[in-house]
């Protein structure tokens, strides 16, 4: 959690946004270890493998489009300081009514949860009750999720691949012509 | 990156093991922690830094843009069927005891389909994102680093 807190400020204060990429794929892994650490591997998992790998390769990819240091803001910012404050406080309040962590009676394991594992236990025979749930019990969410990574991945390329692909080929005349590449291009215009 | 050849050494040497051990995640989901999330963004990392070192171009050869819009409808595809499979089957949609002789059998066939759809949707989600970015990205030598 230091770690955490250490990396998020120098994040805020460092200019060089290289290092500052850098530094949000490290909380990423810290991050992750914190979920190991809390029994949440699955999760963990998700998040050094997004968070610190494609996430930060991304950002360095749209870095090289852009400049390699942050403008030096002018005039303080007191009113988003006061309005982050305020909500964290608020989250901070809030989380001294949850229940003790681990704790068997909370709420959130007494509605369907024992359902779940005994289901996952007698009829899917397999240990890992996340799975069970994330691919059976909520199939229709998982489907929406894969339906909202398409939706992404279709934008992307809507959006950036048309112009890339005009680059491309004048690039491709420029230097050397390769056919399997111009086929592909004709077919993708 | 051409000239760097410890690092194109040691990629020739960590692709396969990534792959590999994406297809471990993909598969072994059931048993250990991992599924179709985690193992299509291994998947795909194993292809980004196979582009990183030996070139966007020798990339974009290996798995063309076509190719990667196909795989993406085709994960989806393959997740909605297999409701509709079991729709078509007695059962209701997305509900997996009805697609083998018994619900368990059904139940380990439909998880493993659907986070195989799940796998190559996201692994070629992935990579086309990662090549739509890196198209548009300027020349830039290691001294502007």
């Amino acid at each position: 959690m230091t770690f955490l807190a250490l990396t998020a400020f120098y994040v805020i204060k460092l200019r060089h946004l290289f290092a500052v990429v850098m530094l949000s794929g490290v909380f990423s892994l810290l991050s992750a270890a914190l979920l190991v650490q809390l029994d949440a591997v699955d999760v963990a998992f998700t998040e050094a493998a997004v968070g610190a790998g494609i996430s930060t390769v991304l950002m360095l990819g749209t870095m090289t489009l852009t400049a390699r240091r942050e403008k030096i803001p002018n005039g303080t910012a007191i009113l988003p300081l006061l309005v982050v404050i305020i909500t964290g406080a608020a989250l901070v309040y809030g989380t001294l009514d949850m229940p003790d962590f681990g704790d068997a009676s909370a709420p959130s394991h007494g509605h369907v949860v024992p359902e779940y594992i005994e289901g996952t236990r007698d009829i899917f025979k397999i240990p890992n009750v996340v799975t069970a749930i994330l691919a059976s019990y909520r199939g229709f969410d998982t489907l929406g999720e894969v339906g909202v990574v398409f939706t992404a991945g279709i934008g992307v390329l809507v959006l950036l691949t048309s112009g890339s692909t005009s680059r491309g080929r004048r690039k491709g005349k420029g230097t050397k012509p390769q056919s399997d590449e111009k086929g592909g291009e004709g077919e993708g215009a | 990156m051409r000239h760097h050849l410890v690092l194109r050494v040691v990629t020739k040497m960590l692709i396969p093991p990534i792959l590999l051990f994406a297809l471990y995640v993909q598969f072994h989901g059931d048993f250990g922690p991992g599924g179709g999330f985690q193992a299509g963004v291994i998947f795909a990392a194993g292809f980004i830094l196979y582009s990183l070192v030996f070139g966007l171009e020798t990339a974009r050869r290996t798995v063309p843009i076509g190719v990667l819009r196909f795989l993406i409808a085709f994960g989806f595809l393959l997740y909605a069927l297999v409701g509709v499979a079991g729709l078509i089957l007695g059962g209701n949609y997305l509900d997996y005891s009805v697609l083998a002789s018994t619900p368990t059998a059904g139940q380990h066939l439909g998880v493993l389909v659907i986070e195989l759809g799940v796998g190559i949707t996201v692994a070629a989600v992935m990579v086309a994102i990662f090549f739509s970015f890196a198209g548009r990205s300027p020349k830039i030598r290691d001294e502007d680093w």
